[in-house]
């Protein structure tokens, strides 16, 4: 009996010492949502992800710049019990911005340059496909200009000319 | 009053003028006239038409793009009205010019490049592209 209540005595000290420890060790997938939490809250890192093995956050994925993979490792390391960081991000600035054109608006404008070419006195603007024509001319050279310009092919042609 | 109703005699004239590839259209409140015509005399008519309904073409309610039917290989005659027509290395204003034919001057059209821009040869050999609205079938 007695030597039964040390058994039990060494099971109850050994099941707690495990449980303990069990307790003080904090799981990785839990870090790793919580690390995910915490990146969540910064747009820059949206492209990141984040793992964890043994305490160690490793994080992969791509970022605007430099200053940015610096800020989202240190958020990993901030977390509590984060032992280390490895910081596998890619940077990859942004592209540039490209202001949208309509093609059709360019090519339309790269056309009326030889379209116009003998009358210098007409002006034209281009917009959503519209030629507008501005200026002045001749009456004998209007049908001329105008064939020349409906040869472009326009959604209209705004005829805003003044006859000489 | 439609559009096609404003320029029924013109739209007519094109149907009788022997076009082939006629469509009239309307579009975004545009009346659209397209096809080929046999020849620039027919060209001129129906556009001497259109300023006939509509003076000086101020209503900007028409896209008129009518043009001459040239096979490649034949023979063109220059319609500048007066000046001479550059022939060009390319096809585009900002090419340097390489010749250039009188008003009236027969030319051969040798392939058509685009739309806009035909390669020609002129009676002394010299080979470029021209504008093709400068252009037009000998009859």
């Amino acid at each position: 009996m007695k030597k039964l209540s040390l058994f039990t005595l060494l099971a109850i000290v050994l099941t707690v010492a495990i449980g303990f420890s069990s307790c003080k060790k904090v799981k990785d997938s839990d870090l790793q949502t919580t690390i995910s939490t915490a990146l969540a809250a910064n747009p820059d890192a949206s492209d990141v992800s984040v793992a964890v093995e043994k305490g160690v956050a490793v994080l992969s994925g791509t970022v605007k710049d430099e200053a940015t993979s610096l800020a989202v490792a240190a958020i990993a390391k901030a977390v509590k019990n984060v032992k280390s960081v490895a910081n596998n991000l890619t940077i990859v600035p942004p592209a540039p911005q490209i202001p949208l054109v309509n093609p059709v608006d360019e090519a339309l404008i790269s056309a009326l340059k030889d379209a116009l070419k003998d009358n210098s006195s007409v002006m034209s603007s281009v917009k959503d496909g519209i030629i507008t024509l501005t200026g002045e001319i001749k009456k004998q050279d209007l049908p001329k200009l105008l064939q020349k310009v409906s040869a472009l092919k326009p959604i209209k042609i705004d005829n805003q000319l003044t006859i000489k | 009053m439609t559009l096609q109703e404003k320029y029924t005699e013109l739209i007519d004239a094109a149907k009788i003028s022997g076009a082939t590839d006629l469509q009239v259209f309307e579009q975004s409140s545009v009346l659209h006239i397209e096809g080929n015509v046999p020849s620039g005399e027919v060209k001129d008519q129906l556009w001497a038409i259109y300023d006939k309904i509509d003076p000086n073409f101020a209503s900007s309610d028409l896209v008129m793009n009518v043009n001459t039917v040239v096979t490649e290989g034949g023979k063109v005659k220059v319609i500048t009205k007066g000046s001479n027509l550059n022939i060009r290395k390319g096809p585009g204003t900002d090419q340097p010019i390489v010749g250039k034919a009188a008003n009236g001057e027969i030319i051969t059209l040798i392939s058509k490049a685009n739309d806009l821009w035909w390669l020609v040869r002129t009676i002394d050999g010299e080979e470029g592209y021209s504008y093709a609205q400068y252009l037009e079938p000998v009859v």
